[in-house]
């Protein structure tokens, strides 16, 4: 699966290196390095609900402090 | 509300916005000798001798506003017949010299030049002159005075001589693109060449970012520009225009920050590569210097490659102060990525072409670089940034000696002293336009506190480190 972070201006004010960081990490000691790709792109459009997430084409809005429940939930157990 | 520092640029401006104008409502080719009619109605002259030659000196202008001399790869062009063939005599005693009995002016001339009159007025013998102006800094009654052209003194690489008929012309062999002459010419008869047209091509067929995307990358020293509006609302006016997003071209020197840190602690001595008509001057008069040019692209290019990275079918449009900038985009190894350059002057005829109100608009936010990627819009920012880069990438034990050239004439001194190897620096922060980019041809405005802005713009800044910064782009 392919997990993008926008990294536009908007999101990065509110976390997105926080949530990018956090990401990698956490894909890292899962081991999930093979089946995730971690991407970036500069804003999807969706200013409003930042830090916007998208896995393959399904839409997130994840926080610096959701980005771990998001983690679980969307990617370690879809993956 | 001052939008421009002359009205020469107020003149180009109105060429560029009435062209924009009809470019977005698909007119430009029905209206298009109409538009010197319409900036000056007449009947009376307000610039020139007539109307008629107002008119025709304008029609060059939109020609230039349209992309100028395709076969001619210099993005400044002279408007012949908008020269005022300025005088040429060099230093010149004007009648201010009082017949005084110091004499200092002969006393300071080393080439015996200065003679005396019976009234013991001074007088400049032409044949031994060598036009170094020492006479003319020791006149305690400044009567002695340079009848240079102004653009021959703005241009420091000494490009710029006159043809047959007194015209300037302008020697490609040795211009760098810097437009510091299409600053300083009073009549505005030299200007850079404008691809407006191109963006405004490239939005309307983008079809509100249906097909493909239009990103803008905006120099840091916007920061110190539209000073009438807040940067908030300039990033909505992009935006507005129809640009899909703003992206800091900072981002971009924060990456070379780290890339050109490297590189120098690898191979002991570099000069920058971000500002290319440095790199044009390097190019053109030390070649012996040439490999020691950084290999980083400049942050513009660094920037539009990461974007078009993550965006195969985006289109890149480089927004900044900077008129060199258009020369660098026509190069081989920057084309693919860069697919126009636009000045702050253009954007701002581009915002008035669409009668946006500026200061009317919410406020966007802008923040992809740190302060370190901020601070290259001014001399010394990117020797800082270099310093900065040496410590967090954990190269302690290099000793940066970096020498910060702040403006053209103090590059050549230094490259001078490195090809004569005689330089105590192993970097050259080289920017052709004194202030650094701030001081750039394509701004709006110039002033004293540009820099301060720039660096309150920094500390403005999420992110503190080049480190954190690029964190989100690994």
């Amino acid at each position: 699966m392919t997990v993008t972070v926008c990294i536009g201006s908007s999101c990065h004010i509110k976390g997105s290196r926080m949530v990018v960081e956090e990401l990698q990490n956490l894909i890292g000691e899962n081991g999930l390095n093979d089946k995730v790709e971690l991407s970036g792109t500069f804003c999807m459009g969706k200013c409003q609900q930042g830090v916007c997430v998208t896995i393959d084409d399904k839409f997130f809005s994840v926080t610096p402090e959701t980005v771990k429940d998001f983690f679980t939930k969307e990617i370690m157990e879809k993956a | 509300m001052r939008k421009f520092d002359t009205k020469v640029q107020h003149l180009k401006y109105k060429v560029l916005r009435e062209v924009a104008k009809n470019a977005w409502n698909d007119t430009l080719y029905d209206k298009l000798l109409d538009i010197p009619k319409v900036i000056a109605p007449g009947p009376q002259p307000t610039m020139r001798c007539c109307v008629y030659k107002e008119r025709a000196i304008l029609g060059e202008r939109v020609k230039l506003a349209m992309g100028g001399d395709k076969e001619n790869p210099n993005p400044i062009e002279v408007i012949e017949i908008a020269c005022d063939e300025c005088p040429v005599g060099g230093y010149e005693v004007t009648n201010a010299c009082r017949g005084c009995l110091a004499h200092r002016c002969e006393d300071v001339c080393k080439f015996g030049a200065l003679t005396f009159d019976n009234e013991h007025v001074a007088h400049i013998d032409k044949s031994k002159c060598k036009e170094c102006g020492a006479c003319s800094r020791v006149c305690p009654y400044t009567a002695i005075v340079s009848r240079k052209r102004p653009c021959q003194n703005a241009c420091k690489v000494k490009a710029i001589s006159m043809n047959e008929s007194k015209a300037a012309t302008i020697d490609n062999s040795k211009c760098i693109s810097c437009g510091a002459c299409v600053y300083q010419c009073p009549f505005g008869a030299i200007t850079d060449k404008s691809y407006i047209l191109n963006v405004i091509d490239m939005i309307k067929k983008s079809q509100e970012q249906k097909k493909y995307k239009v990103y803008a990358i905006v120099a840091p020293s916007i920061s110190s520009q539209f000073t009438y509006a807040k940067l908030g609302q300039v990033i909505t006016g992009l935006k507005e225009l129809g640009f899909h997003t703003v992206i800091e071209a900072a981002l971009g020197a924060d990456m070379v920050a780290e890339s050109e840190t490297k590189e120098l602690v690898e191979k002991g001595f570099l000069t920058s590569s971000c500002c290319p008509a440095f790199v044009e001057f390097i190019h053109k008069n030390f070649p012996d210097i040439v490999p020691l040019i950084s290999h980083n692209p400049s942050p513009m290019t660094a920037l539009a490659k990461y974007i078009k990275g993550l965006d195969k079918s985006a289109k890149v449009v480089f927004i900044g102060p900077c008129t060199a900038k258009k020369l660098e985009a026509q190069r081989e190894e920057v084309k693919p990525w860069v697919d126009a350059v636009m000045t702050f002057e253009e954007l701002q005829a581009l915002f008035d072409s669409k009668d946006m109100e500026i200061t009317s608009l919410p406020e966007g936010v802008l923040d992809n670089a740190s302060y370190f990627g901020r601070i290259f819009a001014r001399s010394g920012g990117l020797s800082d940034a270099v310093a900065e880069g040496i410590k967090e990438f954990g190269f302690t034990d290099f000793e940066l000696k970096a020498v910060p050239c702040d403006g053209i004439e103090e590059c050549k001194m230094a490259l001078l002293k490195k090809s004569k190897g005689v330089l105590d620096a192993n970097f050259i922060e080289g920017m052709a336009c004194v202030g650094g980019c701030i001081g750039g041809a394509g701004c709006l405005t110039h002033g004293e506190k540009n820099k301060a802005e720039v660096d309150k713009y920094g500390r403005e800044a999420l992110e503190k480190t080049i480190s954190d910064a690029l964190a989100v782009i690994r």
